[in-house]
């Protein structure tokens, strides 16, 4: 009966009160819903379109850079320059004078050239490596000695430019990088269909170069290969064990609180200030060399450690409480405990992880500055102790050269580094789904 | 009011001479809550296991207070009680599970076959491998049904060879009563069995290391009454083999499963006896309100 009487004790009147009073409010709460929405609609779509204009800029910038302008000049492979002894003899074919085979084959195009500085014109139509592209051709084959055949020789920098549109031809001459008789020379070419674009297979075969026609990202990518790799090899187990032990073993004390605020700060500290301890331990305590990726690969572990160490951590507390009970139950050790059940259910959080840390270590530069990996490297590194550079210190580095043509291989580099990073993202994404497990 | 004095706990020695408990009750029922007193025989004449003045604390909090029982070989004695009573707590002190937990302490004296289980130089691998746990929820491995069942004689190198541990795995399965449901499909995840089907893969996991006992911590409480009467099916048949000591919430599962029934209450051991007296005539106030409903 109380509760009847409690019920009744209600105002009448309040059913029909709280449909008014809501009813007021609505109008205004739907309007904020719809605002939030419209914020967040507009800040994606500026957000995309950005997106989109910075890849659209360096596509079509770079695009160019996958293309190169070759110039056909017949070549009389002359014995009586390459070889006056007969012999056929290696050392003599190496040294002989392949650069006077190409003069000749520009001045039997241009018969009608005279004098110095007009010859010199003309041979600088092809790009300086054409010698050496000659002797690799005589080299692996001597019965070319004496034959005369039409060869494709990499055009300088200037014709490709000119080629690729990118030079004003109603520029008054003597502000012009291409002279009007040299104009004459290309279009002659050109329309005798002596001049072709072909695919730029220097690019990625060739290490840096001052000419922009045979500076290539070989060398930068093997570079960054090698200083992932020790990265890789560093700190992918020492993270994992960190993580494992600090989760599973490690007391939870003062000390090892000390140890997780310290982690937790690396993880913010500036690459940069990596990159002065990697050059004040590796380099002048230990004396290891500089400009290798050995250092590289050190000085981006100890960036990449505190990421996964704490990417870790998270992946080994989002593991069940119930699967460690059940193999604790069964008698496993601990180590057991974690090698069976826990770590292989934590791996696909721990991998992404990883490879995101490796993503970041791949874009990374400034702290490669700090220990000489900015020096200008032709050779392509081969192996861990050589002097390299890596891809974002390649873009700086051509970033900051003036060659027109420089500037389409900047995007180029880009593009792969780009390239790079959303195949890395990709396979955290794959690996992430292919161990994932149900519990 | 205190209507009369009982001497119910047991001096150590007292474990040697079981017949010498026997703990005084007038034929008035106790009303009083005194938690230094249990009431019930606590001894068997076979003990598996014997417990002695088990106190648990959690940091400050004293979880558990001067437990003593004993656990009868072959038999399935039940602990009842309220939420937060102890009695899980002290199901995993069998086993030492709650060494897990940093802030918990132990004192007091468990013996299995007269060791002390918490003495020094016994190692909880094999603890645990003679006293095996099922949990409240299923907690099958994210592995296959074959390799769920394999993993514990496999980390305690109980077989040799692929053929033995087959025969060791289909035995296990066929005494959980699962093997007719899940012989062809031995690679699939445990995961996918159903909740019912899951629990009793855990028992034959925990049986494949053939224990001596096996605590159970609420196994049915996430099954339905199907699932649940082919579990308690199963608990009797394996009274033949293993000591078994249940922790439930159903009061009805205890009468039908067990021998022997504590009624745990706030940390303190209540009362302890057959199953039949304790839920047809309790001696003490707080087992016949549990039992009877009026709380809990």
């Amino acid at each position: 009966m109380n509760k009847l009487d409690d019920s009744a004790a209600l105002p009448p009147t309040a059913s029909r009160d709280i449909k008014t009073i809501v009813n007021a409010g609505l109008k205004r709460r739907h309007a904020a819903e719809r605002r939030f929405r419209g914020y967040g609609l507009t800040a994606i779509s500026l957000g995309l379109a950005f997106v989109v204009l910075m890849f659209a800029n360096i596509i079509g910038k770079g695009y160019p850079a996958f293309w190169q302008t070759y110039i056909q000049v017949p070549v009389t492979f002359d014995p009586t320059v390459i070889d006056p002894d007969g012999r056929r003899d290696p050392k003599a074919l190496e040294n002989a004078d392949y650069a006077a085979l190409v003069r000749a084959g520009l001045r039997g195009l241009f018969p009608q050239v005279e004098g110095r500085r007009e010859l010199r014109s003309l041979y600088g139509l092809i790009s300086n490596n054409a010698p050496l592209t000659l002797r690799a051709q005589v080299l692996a084959d001597p019965t070319l000695i004496g034959a005369s055949q039409e060869i494709w020789l990499l055009a300088s920098a200037t014709v490709d430019t000119l080629i690729k549109g990118n030079i004003d031809r109603t520029l008054d001459e003597s502000l012009r990088p291409v002279k009007d008789n040299e104009l004459g020379w290309i279009d002659q070419l050109h329309a005798s269909g002596k001049i072709q674009r072909k695919f730029n297979t220097i690019l990625f075969s060739n290490g840096d170069s001052r000419e922009p026609e045979q500076a290539g990202i070989r060398g930068a990518l093997m570079g960054s290969f090698y200083t992932l790799l020790i990265t890789l090899l560093l700190s992918f187990p020492i993270g994992v064990a960190t993580a494992v032990y600090l989760e599973e073993f490690a007391p939870k004390n003062r000390w090892t609180d000390l140890i997780e605020v310290n982690i937790n700060n690396l993880a913010a500290v500036p690459s940069i200030v990596f990159g002065l301890l990697g050059l004040a331990v590796f380099i002048n305590f230990f004396g290891l060399p500089r400009s290798a990726p050995l250092v590289g690969g050190l000085v981006l572990s100890l960036m990449t450690l505190p990421v996964i160490i704490i990417a870790g951590r998270a992946a080994l507390t989002s593991v069940p409480p119930s699967i460690r009970e059940a193999a604790l139950g069964m008698g496993a050790s601990k180590l057991q405990m974690v090698g069976h059940h826990v770590l292989p259910l934590a791996m696909p959080g721990m991998l992404t992880g990883s490879i995101i840390g490796m993503a970041r270590a791949l874009g990374e530069s400034a702290p490669l500055l700090m220990i000489g990996m900015v020096a200008f490297i032709v050779d392509v590194p081969r192996g861990i102790t050589d002097p390299a550079t890596v891809l974002p210190v390649q873009i700086y580095l051509w970033a900051d050269l003036p060659e027109r043509a420089f500037v389409e291989r900047t995007s180029a580099a880009i593009m792969v580094l780009l390239g790079f990073m959303v195949l890395m993202n990709g396979l955290a994404i794959v690996l992430r789904k292919r161990f994932e497990r149900r519990w | 009011m205190n209507t009369m004095t009982i001497e119910a706990r047991v001096p150590l020695d007292g474990a040697l001479n079981p017949n010498a408990r026997e703990v005084p009750l007038s034929s008035t029922q106790i009303t009083d809550y005194d938690h230094r007193q249990t009431v019930g025989k606590i001894t068997v004449d076979n003990p598996k296991m014997l417990c002695r003045e088990v106190n648990v604390y959690y940091s400050e909090k004293h979880a558990l207070r001067q437990v003593s029982l004993d656990i009868g070989a072959n038999e399935v004695i039940a602990f009842i009680g309220p939420s937060g009573c102890g009695k899980s707590t002290f199901l995993r002190c069998l086993n030492r599970m709650n060494d897990t937990i940093a802030s918990c302490r132990i004192t007091g004296q468990i013996q299995l076959d007269g060791d002390n289980i918490y003495d020094k130089n016994i190692d909880v691998v094999q603890l645990r491998a003679r006293v095996g746990m099922v949990f409240q929820k299923p907690n099958p491995f994210p592995k296959s049904i074959y390799e769920n069942v394999a993993y514990g004689p496999r980390i305690h190198g109980m077989v040799n060879g692929k053929a033995e541990l087959d025969e060791l795995v289909q035995a296990s399965l066929e005494r959980a009563g699962l093997i007719k449901e899940v012989e062809k499909r031995m690679d699939e995840p445990g995961t996918s069995l159903s909740g019912g089907q899951q629990q009793r893969l855990c028992i034959a996991r925990a049986i494949a290391v053939n224990p001596e006992v096996i605590l159970m911590d609420e196994p049915c409480s996430a099954l339905d009454p199907i699932a649940t009467a082919k579990i308690e099916e199963l608990i009797d048949e394996l009274r033949e083999n293993y000591t078994l000591v249940i922790v439930t919430h159903s009061m009805q599962q205890a009468a039908r499963v067990s021998q022997r029934t504590a009624y745990f209450h706030l940390g303190d051991l209540i009362e302890i006896g057959e199953t039949d007296q304790i839920f047809t005539n309790p001696k003490h106030k707080l087992t016949e309100d549990y039992i009877t409903g009026r709380f809990g």
